[in-house]
């Protein structure tokens, strides 16, 4: 069972001298055995001509390399055209084009540096976004830090970083919390005023002004529905409003659901109280409350779980009167 | 029906052969000698280890390997420890447990790492491996105590049970019930991941008494201070010890208790838990210090003088883990007291506050490299850093294995000459010949990957953030790095061109992560037709790639080799690119 047309470039007939190695691994071992040929340690490709996607066969000015990147587009045509002809092909980088035998019609080479334009350095601020200087890719670039709120000292803002592991992280939150009683008070007082503005969605969600809320971390937190025997987990840096958090929930909820699906109404009513379930959060202070009652910041510095509970049961249980009415 | 040659051994000569190997790598490069070689092999294999539960099926494992009775299987990849993969992109272990059901009756390891794990599939595990020793699920999710209560009450012959870092649900925590006052096998037990409502602590005592050969132990946050004598008081054998919450108020009679306590283990050589700790409780710990190879304080607010005065008492640690409470001044004290240290581990306090609350920079690093021969493990978390102290810590370990250097501001230059951190690294990755594992941060420019290229020949996993400049930067790491396993990559601007032009490499990986890089959707198409033994799954939370076009860049790439073909639980949010996927839009 061969691979794509085994074409030159493998020696057939004799196995000759076998490298074993502490080194190799399961998988091309597996392969090894499925091929009964040891040369099959790839390394990779290269074609006269440099890159897959510059230039096809060009005449090759500048040892295979264009002037610069052409753009994707053009590029993915060239690629193909490029690879029809020549049967992208798995080989040795030891041997290429030698003795082993023919490669097809181009003969390899190693890939280095040459091949690559080198960009122009931009100036390495730390403002700078760091794929600027490759054009062709730029419109990529701008989308490929779309948490950067754009000063790199927001490392907050960033899903991912520092990497940190979540069960960690939630410790920090314990030590940082128990030291920072006033600095909460201090957000609550800005968040009165900010309480208009909640309701404009904010992409990224990064408005903070107190840099030590610990609010860039909070990441995932843990939802449980009635009925559904194991919670998910839901991003809460994705989202800027109880209106997208809710229907977040509900396509995961109703997705997933399977058998429960006839059971769950559309639970973006979620909030205004018209549905079969009712959303509520438990705070840091161990007290479940409706969700929806305080401003969207506060309401993320002071979540530590989600519940979709059953309105029925939310009605007939002590809990309720705890729980604010909200309108 | 074995070809005999003159120089043939019988069979079981062989097998008693083989019974000294056990590296799977070696049992891996013998299985290829020849076909004899490889069957003899295959009957008598019994450990086996899957780095990616996706790159082979279940059914192929069994069919080569009829006997095993240790696994060990990864799912997801490493960057869901933060978060970067949403929830339900897969890494179930359901598969491969109602496989092994039937295939592997005698199974007696099951280690987990990242995978889903349900009480289906727990209960599963109780009810088909009548002999199961081993149950480690590290850092996995998706069961809840009834789970664990399954195997308590069926699993007679545990031996160890560790689930560190998983996220348990909390439904009950009577599960420690179920196991039968007749069971005494326990050699350890980590809880420490389990919440409040988790463990009874009544049933927690009577387990720990009536086993004997117990060694370790690793309680969870939730088991308070002054409970912790009598727990050790009945496990005075134990060497390893992880406490619960370590604050309380200071009472003579729990000091002292616990003092003896610590005092009457003998044997202990590891701590850790600490949480909350407080100073007061500190000493009662001393007794154990000067024994001590292993110590975690990593989630302990303890500050200096107390965490240093500690410190300065183990002068035998092998193994530390602390917070950066510790300080430049702290980790000089640990570099003249703790001459055998191998591994050590500073995670930062507080590490979104935009200001720093500790003084810990490079010197500590560069103190504690210069103190200690035989450092050659570090995870390091700070505020700054400097190519000369990179190159100075460089020539001071060259037998570095692991280096892991996170600057909190992720692209942050040399503090001093405001130079991009390229030679620093550089210097570690030349000096360093037997690096494996290495993780990059700070200002980087396509430098830095070529000097990784150049030097980094036994490089198994590499993990890159907001670094480099352009698609030269991958093809270095890519066309130089012989032995990369694994590449991890976010936030980069590397496109198509390095991946296309290194796609066979790509197959000689494990796997290859990269997020919110420039890799358009048609470079996925292209390698997801070309490449057949490699999935390309591209995730996008946002929708469906053919809603966009080829040249729009994609969220989420994860590639990785396979002999099992695409797989076919992915979620509505990840898209395999492979032959049909391509056809169905054209």
């Amino acid at each position: 069972m061969s691979e794509n047309g085994e074409g030159g470039g493998r020696t057939r007939g004799h196995m000759g001298p076998i490298i074993i190695t502490p080194s190799t691994t399961f998988f091309s071992l597996l392969i090894l055995h499925l091929t009964q040929n040891p040369y099959n340690f790839l390394l990779f490709l290269v074609m006269e001509g440099g890159l897959v996607l510059l230039g096809g066969g060009a005449n090759g000015g500048g040892s295979g390399g264009s002037s610069g990147f052409s753009t994707n587009e053009s590029a993915m045509s060239e690629a193909s055209s490029y690879l029809a002809e020549t049967e992208l092909e798995l080989g040795l980088g030891l041997s290429i084009g030698g003795p082993t035998g023919k490669i097809n019609k181009a003969s390899g080479r190693i890939l280095t540096a040459k091949d690559f334009p080198v960009p122009r350095r931009a100036s390495m601020n730390g403002g700078t976004p760091p794929s600027v200087t490759v054009s062709g890719t730029k419109r990529a670039a701008d989308q490929s830090v779309p948490h950067d709120g754009g000063s790199p000292t927001a490392t907050s803002q960033v899903v991912g970083w520092p990497p940190i592991r979540s069960y960690r992280m939630n410790s920090l939150v314990n030590n940082n919390q128990a030291k920072a009683p006033r600095a909460e008070e201090e957000h609550k007082g800005i968040n009165e005023e900010e309480e208009e503005e909640e309701d404009k969605a904010i992409k990224d969600g990064s408005k903070q002004k107190k840099p030590n809320e610990n609010l860039g971390h909070i990441g995932f937190i843990k939802v449980n529905m009635d009925g559904i025997r194991i919670g998910r987990k839901v991003d809460l840096n994705a989202h800027s409003s109880y209106h997208s958090l809710a229907s977040a929930l509900e396509n995961m909820f109703v997705r997933s659901a399977g058998a429960e699906k006839q059971q769950l109404t559309m639970p973006s009513k979620l909030l205004d109280g018209s549905s079969e379930f009712v959303l509520t959060y438990e705070d840091k202070e161990g007290d479940w409350m409706l969700v929806g009652d305080v401003p969207w910041m506060m309401f993320l510095t002071s979540v530590r779980r989600l519940r979709i509970m059953k309105t029925s049961e939310l009605r007939d249980s002590t809990k309720g009167t705890e729980l604010k009415e909200v309108n | 029906m074995q070809k005999k040659t003159a120089y043939s051994f019988p069979d079981e000569i062989l097998e008693h052969v083989f019974s000294f190997i056990h590296s799977g790598k070696d049992r891996n490069a013998a299985s290829v000698v020849c076909k004899s070689w490889y069957e003899i092999e295959r009957w008598c294999r019994r450990k086996i280890f899957v780095g990616n539960c996706y790159a082979v099926s279940p059914t192929m494992v069994i069919r080569r390997f009829p006997d095993i009775r240790s696994i060990e299987l990864k799912g997801k990849p490493h960057f869901a420890d933060f978060n970067l993969v949403p929830d339900g992109w897969g890494g179930y272990v359901l598969p491969w447990i109602s496989e092994m059901a039937g295939a592997y009756p005698w199974l007696e390891e099951i280690r987990l790492k990242r995978m889903v794990v349900t009480d289906e599939s727990l209960e599963l595990v109780a009810k088909s491996f009548t002999n199961l020793q081993v149950l480690v699920l590290f850092s996995c999710e998706g069961f809840s105590t009834d789970g664990l209560a399954a195997i308590a009450a069926s699993c007679k012959n545990l031996r160890e049970l560790d689930l560190r870092d998983s996220e348990v649900d909390d439904l009950s925590g009577h599960w420690l019930n179920h196991f039968p006052d007749t069971y005494t096998s326990l050699v350890s037990l980590n809880i420490s991941c389990l919440g409040s409502d988790d463990v009874s602590f009544s049933a927690l005592e009577r387990l720990v008494g009536r086993c004997p050969n117990l060694r370790r132990l690793l309680l969870n946050r939730e088991v308070p201070l002054d409970k912790i004598a009598n727990l050790l008081s009945r496990a005075p054998q134990l060497i390893e010890f992880g406490t619960g919450t370590y604050a309380a108020e200071l009472r003579s009679d729990v000091y002292s208790n616990l003092a003896e306590a610590f005092c009457n283990c003998k044997e202990l050589k590891c701590l850790s838990g600490f949480w909350d700790a407080v100073p007061a409780y500190l000493p009662v710990i001393y007794s154990v210090c000067s024994r001590l190879t292993s110590l975690n304080l990593s989630y302990a607010p303890i500050q200096n003088p107390d965490l240093t005065k500690l410190v300065s008492q183990c002068p035998s640690l092998q193994r530390m883990l602390v917070l950066d409470y510790i300080e430049d001044s702290g980790l000089e004290v640990l570099a003249s007291s703790c001459k055998d240290l191998q591994e050590l581990r500073v995670f930062p306090s507080d590490p979104f506050g935009e200001e720093p609350n500790v003084s810990l920079t490079e010197k500590g690093l560069v103190a504690v490299s210069s103190g200690c021969p035989k450092l050659q493990s570090v995870l390091y978390f700070c505020r700054q850093m400097s190519n000369a102290a990179l190159v100075t810590i460089a020539q001071n370990c060259p037998n570095f294995t692991r280096f892991r250097l996170c600057l909190l501001d992720p692209k942050i230059a040399d503090y001093r000459t405001l130079q991009p951190l390229d030679v620093g690294f550089g210097a570690i990755v030349e000096h360093c010949k037997d690096l494996r594992r290495l993780s990059l941060s700070g200002l980087l420019t396509d430098r830095v990957f070529e000097y990784i290229g150049m030097h980094a020949k036994k490089l198994e996993m590499l993990s890159v953030a907001f670094a480099g400049e352009s698609d030269l930067a991958l093809h270095h790491v890519l066309s130089g790095c012989e032995s990369l396993r694994k590449l991890e990559i976010m936030n980069c601007p590397f496109g198509d061109k390095a991946l296309l032009a290194n796609a066979a490499k790509l197959e000689t990986m494990r796997s290859l992560w990269m997020s919110s890089c420039s890799v358009s959707l048609g470079a996925c198409k292209m390698l997801g037709q070309k490449m057949p033994r490699l999935n390309i799954e591209v995730m996008d939370e946002k929708g469906p790639p053919d809603s966009r076009a080829e040249s729009d860049p994609v969220d989420k790439l994860y590639i990785y080799r396979s002999v099992a073909g695409p797989r076919f639980d992915m979620p509505p949010f990840v898209w395999t690119m492979d032959e049909d996927f391509a056809s169905e839009l054209s």
